[in-house]
């Protein structure tokens, strides 16, 4: 399957996260609540990996063993996911505008149980590189040449437990691993540098052992150069600090909004169909 | 009764000879395997064995990515951190998504002794309880522990099986039939039935001996499965006997008592009474005189046989 794997070239990943930011900005205006601006910053990351000859995967398996796997760690953020799985054809665009309705397995956070392709039930923020670990390990006894990518956020890296996971990763000399912090900058109640500022994380994680690498995150061309980077590295695991904007893409509106942060909240009406002007 | 193994002991074994039948068993370690007895199976199959450190929150997360591709992690650790530590990556990593993790709580309830009430689990079995979707297991000796293990495996799902540090009294000297689910009649009865787990079986099973001389015909239940109770077994007893004893080494709350006394109070209600440590922590002492000061006792259930009873 992995031949059929998207391959786009940077103009065209940039054109297909446009289409992604569409998909989360009309999932959330028509749930009526969920994460927009914490989706939006990871865009340029979950687009690259999906659709830059990065991933292996099969829709039509999702369960395929030699598949690589993404976990969404932040799982707040989880319309970049459906939106890009929409795009890979795990399911039809139509299905994810269900996001957090009754029924519905588009969940406000990833849940494995009720929908294939999802590596990971996340939303109890620090969880996700441990489950990375775990599968890292597991692929690996099996000798499967799957790769497995955790996105974290900024301020989750305030739970212990990501730095427990570190120093697991380095013990094992995971490879097979490749961590994303989607350094936002913001949180909950405010900027991150405010709440509990852990920046700079690059100098921190690579004593733990790790590769790391500091990019502009909402950069299409740095992201795909960092993620080569990252395949190339085979005897430790990579961490990309991956330094992006709440709200990627619709920034000015949030600016006249006067809240550039604008967590857990959706855009109105009138605003949707002015980011969804503002990305065509 | 004769003292045989300690329910760790018959796990660590069950688990080292089951481990080349079971080749997608792993071992998911907090640095405790000497005490929990995953070590057998870590030396004898190394490259299934992680430990990860003391860090049991990223233990049982990574155990559940483990499951998530395809192997059966068997996390142990003491049953005070692994439920307390780790409860919110118990409930994210293994019970809602459901992943295939076996969770281990080694040194549960006060009969540690020494070490004292911090390292005594007696609120693992109501936390484990408390999550939906996973069986609760507190194998009573050494032969039953070691089935309960093999059922462990067999089983798809989330589990807890719950094992105690001290030499256990052996009550099942020539096996017994050990299905998740499906309680033991150790020993029948027709005024009260005493319903233990764990330690608090042997007890039981002296303290039926004790009210036979009474003249009072008490019914043993081994409820090795806490959850999914045998609501069948528990229901028959409330039916067919006077009243029920519950008897474990436990907190008062959430536990094999809670569970029998909801099971019983909506589908055929009769007098019940409940042993265990009550609602206190414990304390260092030694574990013979920590049983008899906190009311783990064969004479403790026959004072509870009376209430029930009336005599």
């Amino acid at each position: 399957m992995s031949e059929e794997t998207s391959r786009l070239s940077v103009e065209e990943l940039e054109s297909k996260a446009n289409t992604i930011r569409q998909h989360i900005i009309r999932m959330t205006t028509e749930a009526g609540s969920g994460h927009p601006s914490s989706s939006l910053s990871a865009v340029e990351v979950v687009t690259s990996l999906f659709f830059g000859g990065f991933m292996k995967y099969d829709p039509k398996q999702p369960d395929w063993p030699d598949r690589d796997r993404f976990i969404l760690s932040k799982g707040h953020a989880v319309p970049v996911l459906y939106a890009a799985m929409a795009e890979a054809g795990f399911f039809s665009v139509d299905e994810t505008m269900t996001l957090r309705k009754l029924g519905s397995p588009f969940e406000g956070h990833p849940n494995m149980k009720r929908l294939a392709g999802i590596e990971a039930s996340t939303g109890s923020l620090g969880q996700g590189l441990s489950l990375g670990i775990g599968q890292a390990l597991g692929v690996r006894l099996d000798q499967r040449p799957s790769h497995v990518y955790v996105m974290i956020g900024d301020g989750e890296m305030g739970e212990g437990q990501v730095w427990e996971a570190l120093a697991t990763a380095h013990k094992y000399q995971l490879s097979n691993l490749t961590a994303i912090i989607d350094q936002n900058g913001f949180q909950q109640t405010g900027s991150t540098s405010d709440v509990l500022d852990l920046t700079p994380f690059d100098s921190k994680i690579e004593p733990f052992g790790w590769h790391t690498q500091t990019i502009n995150g909402n950069s299409m061309q740095e992201v795909v150069s960092a993620l080569e980077t990252a395949r190339s590295v085979t005897d430790r695991p990579t961490m990309i600090v991956s330094k992006t904007q709440k709200g990627f893409g619709i920034l000015p509106l949030l600016e006249e909004e006067g809240d550039t942060n604008y967590h857990g909240k959706p855009l109105s009406a009138d605003l949707a169909e002015k980011a969804l002007e503002l990305l065509t | 009764m004769e003292l045989g193994q300690a329910t760790r002991d018959a796990f660590g074994d069950a688990l080292r000879e089951l481990g080349e039948q079971y080749p997608q068993v792993v071992v998911v370690d907090g640095d405790v395997g000497n005490s929990t007895r995953t070590e057998p199976f870590a030396k004898a199959f190394p490259d299934r064995a992680f430990n990860v450190g003391i860090a049991e929150s990223n233990m049982v997360s990574v155990a559940g990515g483990l499951a998530a591709a395809g192997k059966t992690p068997v996390v142990a650790s003491f049953a005070c951190f692994l439920l307390c530590n780790s409860f919110d990556q118990i409930r994210m990593s293994v019970a809602f998504p459901g992943t295939n993790v076996k969770l281990v709580g080694s040194h549960a309830g006060i009969s540690i002794g020494e070490d004292g009430p911090s390292q005594m689990g007696i609120e693992d079995v109501a936390l484990a309880c408390s999550l939906p979707g996973v069986s609760v297991i507190v194998p009573a000796d050494a032969k039953s522990t070691a089935l309960a293990t093999k059922a462990m495996l067999d089983h798809q799902g989330p589990t807890y099986l719950r094992l105690g540090r001290p030499k256990t009294p052996v009550v099942y000297a020539d096996g017994c039939d050990f299905a998740i689910g499906k309680a033991i009649q150790v020993r029948d009865g027709s005024d009260v039935t005493i319903i233990a787990n764990g330690l608090m079986l042997a007890m039981a099973i002296e303290a039926a001996a004790t009210l036979q001389e009474q003249g009072v015909s008490a019914r043993v239940l081994d409820m090795h499965t806490v959850k999914p109770i045998d609501e069948e077994a528990v229901l028959k007893a409330a039916r067919e006997t006077k009243g029920i004893v519950v008897a474990e080494e436990h907190s008062a709350n959430g536990g094999l008592g809670s569970v029998v006394a909801m099971t019983v109070a909506e589908k055929s209600p009769v007098p019940m009474a409940f042993v265990n440590t009550g609602d206190c922590y414990a304390e260092s002492g030694d574990p013979a005189g920590l049983l008899e000061k906190y009311g783990l006792t064969s004479s403790a259930i026959v004072e509870a046989v009376g209430r029930v009873t009336g005599g």
